[in-house]
């Protein structure tokens, strides 16, 4: 200690256009454990570096020294906000792998359960962009809300958050009795409160000064980064996998696609970013009300399949769409119980790669506004 | 101009719009709930600390071949038919192992669960009980096993010592069948 | 003119009542602070439908005060780097300056600490110096993110002073006195009399009473961004400046920061009282009319606007650093300059 010098400045010596700040990875909104090193010229953001690997578990070379079916709880733990979401890609490269038929009641619970966790997904990606702008409140209600598809969720799997609810062929457990009447309850709520927060955040004019025309995305530059989700959507490209390669039960439902339509601020900004977010929010609750409806009220949950899974010899990609966006998992088999190599196109990792592309020129705090906008989870970042 | 004014007052009116909301929260109820007095109460299938329950526990070894983070171990030993002490599961067939070493590390465990459904008997199951916390991490080392070390080695001892004895046997029976075949 | 401290009137003006006098406004702020960290604490929980603290005595009213020995047995950290005096200085000065402000803040017809005659003119002579502590602690702190808040906030207090300043000399204008005493005075009968509603005077006054609404819509936001709160709380923005100006600031010398940001709420809404909102006079004429029942009213009005600012920070998100000066300079300013003159033509014509 102590050895630190002061130097005397001469003002000639000042360096004084440019400064060199990190934002995290200890920082009240870097959301996680994230690295951006900028630089401000004075508040103007001149350049953004993402530093990654806070939260590298190693998650893909793990997985070659897992059976299948041990996969399925660190999958989990990628998007641990969207854990039922991660699930299904990866159980779906199984079974077609497989060649299993799932049961007809299973696909009707899955897209429930996904939907589900969708609304909590996005609950707390408007909630913590709310935050990011200053707004406290709205993230409490938002959270008020989940709690109810939390525990929904926990009924049928028995975990909060990390459900390992999916099965190769099946889910662990049934539906509970009742389990209509409180998706019903959800879904209610979840319009009534979206109806508040429009009022309350989404058109407070503070809110939309803030985030309308800040940090826009062109459709050119999105599609260039490989975006998906409502990071492309905000931008006005109406790409969803649900709808584009239908996959499970998805073509029976009727649901829109919301996009960025620019009718604040313009096509691609932050706003547009967080409003097909809310937007999405109610069309989960349409497929939510459908898929009840349609639901068999009988069916077996659990397939025959030996408990040992092997794979046979070969590849197979299948991807879903997440809640952030387009999630792939890509399997090589080398025809044994684990993989031999196992890849994870994580979304967020994609989504968060344009953020020096769109961050540039603006101020110190839209930066803060625009990481907030494209819903990034470290714990898929990193993997 | 117009703009201008639209502005002011486009921004003054959804402040007040939004104080009108925040105040109508004011007197609904609060959704807290104050934890150590009350709790949630959690479904019946939680997936929180686990339990083994010895007398359905065969020592197949199934649940840690499951366990994604290698956080159970397993081992046991076959009753030997001349040991003193003869147990019987909790369904009154005989218990034919002895689970000499049933550990299971909280410290590690994910709560995944899989060990749950691998096991054949429902012997390990989880609770609902999710308050145990420790200052001392290896106090999660749960050891489930109602056999005490030396106990554990006595019946390994007895097993060693009733396969020896079978050897024997088996040894002198074939030595005498030889022998029997010479004649 | 008559008295305006009655501990001079009963004691005589000698050394004890001096100090009497300089330390009654500082046990006020002590415990003043206190209820309002309390208001913020419950007022934001309730708002969220949370209870808030429970735990800190009945309903956990005790909790401001568990907060403050909290920080006080913190661990007092300076950073390595950091230009120990003015490091140190900052939390002083912001304090000193939030305090300094009570001296001539009229709690009842019976007391004013100091009755000088420029007493608005001394309010805001004094408010500035917050501000000096403010580029103090973050310059001193050697770290970017206090740097920048400090700079936010010095570009802020410059640009909603003239607002707030126009808003004050119109009452300026209307009383043709400075001394808040006398413009206390001269609004009693009645909440009618109220400056918010044009001050005293016939029905002539009718016209002028949209712009002294707007004035005190005026003054009460720019009294906002003066306080650092939401929506103007640029130069603490949480969510990208971590703290602002007071990042590296712990225990004690946070408390001091902490306490400066409630006096200086306290201040401002006692200013806004004072010249807008009537001061200690009742609202209902002669009724509950008194030295004592000033001071109730007084701190019951100070407080509602204390609550106002606290409900809405718990509502709005926050501006950005150019939104805010556009706000400042180009609606702000303008609209109290209009103000202003129509309020100057109402007092030639009268
Ligand atoms: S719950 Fe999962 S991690 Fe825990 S012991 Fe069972 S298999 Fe292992
Ligand atoms: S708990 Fe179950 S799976 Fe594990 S060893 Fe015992 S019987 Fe086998």
């Amino acid at each position: 200690m102590g050895e630190i010098k002061r130097m005397d400045l001469e003002y000639s010596q000042l360096d004084s256009d440019r400064m060199r700040i990190n934002v995290g990875p200890q920082h009240p909104s870097t959301h996680g454990v994230l690295r951006l090193e900028v630089e401000v010229d004075g508040e103007i953001v001149t350049e953004v570096v993402p530093h990654l690997g806070y939260l590298h578990r190693s998650f893909e070379k793990h997985c070659e020294k897992l059976n299948y079916q041990q996969i399925i709880p660190f999958i989990d733990r990628m998007d641990y906000i969207s854990a039922m979401n991660n699930e299904w890609p990866y159980v779906m490269a199984l079974e077609k792998m497989l060649d299993i038929k799932v049961p007809e009641k299973v696909e009707y619970i899955r897209v429930i359960v996904a939907e589900l966790n969708r609304i909590a997904n996005h609950q707390i990606a408007v909630a913590t962009f709310g935050m990011d702008a200053g707004a406290f409140t709205p993230f409490l209600y938002y959270f008020r809300d989940r709690e109810a598809i939390i525990s929904i969720l926990e009924r049928l799997s028995g975990a909060r958050l990390l459900y390992n609810y999916f099965r190769v062929g099946g889910m662990a457990a049934d539906i509970y009795p009742g389990f209509k009447d409180d998706c019903l309850n959800v879904v209610k709520q979840v319009r009534k409160t979206n109806a508040e927060i429009m009022k309350l955040l989404i058109h407070n004019s503070i809110f939309i000064k803030r985030s309308a025309n800040v940090g826009i995305l062109t459709p050119e530059v999105a599609i260039n980064y490989a975006c998906s989700g409502p990071v492309l959507r905000g931008s006005g490209v109406a790409h969803d996998l649900r709808r584009d390669e239908p996959y499970s039960v998805y073509d029976r439902f009727d649901f829109e696609i919301p996009v960025g339509k620019g009718d604040v601020g313009v096509v691609g900004d932050c706003w547009n970013r967080n409003i097909v977010r809310v937007h999405e929010m109610e069309q989960s609750c349409r497929i939510i009300e459908q898929a009840l409806a349609q639901m068999p009220e009988t069916g077996d949950v659990k397939a025959m399949i030996p408990k040992r899974i092997k794979l046979p010899k070969g590849e197979v990609y299948m991807r879903t769409e997440n809640p952030k966006g387009d999630l792939g998992f890509y399997i090589v088999s080398n025809g044994t119980d684990k993989p031999e190599r196992m890849k994870a196109r994580g979304t967020s990792f994609v989504n968060l790669s344009v953020i020096p592309e769109i961050s540039k020129g603006y101020m110190f705090a839209d930066l803060i506004l625009i990481l907030g906008s494209i819903d990034i989870v470290l714990g898929e970042v990193d993997r | 101009m117009f703009e201008y004014f639209k502005n002011i007052w486009s921004g003054f009116t959804t402040a007040l719009h939004g104080m009108a909301i925040t105040s109508s929260h004011i007197f609904a109820k609060s959704v807290t709930i104050q934890y150590p007095d009350e709790k949630l109460t959690l479904p019946s299938n939680a997936r929180n600390r686990l339990q083994l329950e010895m007398s359905r526990c065969n020592a197949c070894n199934s649940c840690a071949v499951a366990c994604p983070v290698n956080c159970i171990t397993v081992e046991g030993t076959r009753v030997s038919p001349d040991d003193p002490q003869q147990d019987v599961h909790w369904d009154g067939k005989p218990r034919k192992m002895w689970v000499t070493r049933y550990e299971i590390d909280f410290a590690k465990c994910c709560f995944c669960g899989l060990c749950q459904s691998a096991c054949p008997t429902d012997a390990i199951k989880h609770t609902v009980e999710y308050e145990y916390s420790e200052y001392d991490r290896n106090k999660l080392l749960y050891k489930f096993q109602t056999l005490s070390p030396a106990e554990a080695e006595e019946k390994k001892r007895l097993l060693a010592e009733f396969r020896a004895k079978e050897k024997e046997k088996e040894c002198s029976s074939t030595a005498g069948k030889a022998h029997e075949a010479k004649e | 003119m008559e008295s305006t401290n009655f501990l001079w009137d009963l004691f005589g003006r000698n050394v004890w009542t001096v100090l009497a006098v300089i330390s009654l406004p500082l046990l006020f702020v002590l415990v003043y602070a206190l209820i309002a960290i309390l208001a913020e604490l419950k007022i934001s929980a309730w708002i969220q439908e949370r209870l808030g603290p429970m735990r800190t005595g009945p309903w956990g009213i005790l909790q401001p005060v568990a907060e403050v020995i909290k920080l006080l047995q913190k661990e007092d950290i300076t950073p390595d780097q950091s230009s120990k005096l003015l490091y140190n200085l900052a939390p002083f000065i912001i304090f000193t300056g939030a305090y300094a402000a009570f001296a001539v803040i009229p709690f009842s017809s019976a007391f004013v600490p100091a009755g000088i005659d420029v007493g608005l003119f001394y309010v805001f002579a004094i408010g500035s110096i917050s501000a000096m502590g403010i580029v103090m602690g973050g310059w001193a702190s050697n770290n970017k993110y206090s740097l920048m808040g400090a700079m936010r906030s010095i570009s802020q207090l410059i640009s909603y002073e003239i607002p707030a300043a126009m808003a004050i000399l119109s009452v300026v204008v209307l009383t043709s006195s400075m001394n808040m005493q006398e413009i206390s005075s001269m609004q009693s009968g009645g909440f009618w009399n109220w400056f918010i509603f044009g001050g005293p005077g016939g029905w002539s006054k009718l016209w002028v009473i949209p712009f002294t609404i707007g004035l005190t819509i005026i003054y009460f936001i720019a009294s906002l961004a003066e306080t650092n709160r939401v929506p103007f709380d640029i130069p603490e923005g949480e969510s990208e400046l971590v703290a602002g100006f007071h990042t590296e600031y712990s225990g004690m010398k946070f408390a001091m920061f902490f306490f400066a940001e409630y006096a200086n709420m306290f201040v401002v809404s006692a200013i806004l009282t004072t010249i807008f909102l009537g001061g200690w006079n009742s609202p209902f004429g002669d009724f509950l009319q008194g030295p004592w029942w000033g001071v109730f009213w007084f701190i019951l009005k100070s407080f509602f606007i204390v609550l106002l600012q606290i409900w809405i920070r718990w509502t709005l998100p926050r501006f950005r650093v150019d939104q805010l000066m556009h706000v400042g300079w180009k609606v702000l300013l303008p609209l109290s300059f209009v103000c202003f003159v129509a309020i100057s033509l109402f007092a030639m014509l009268n």
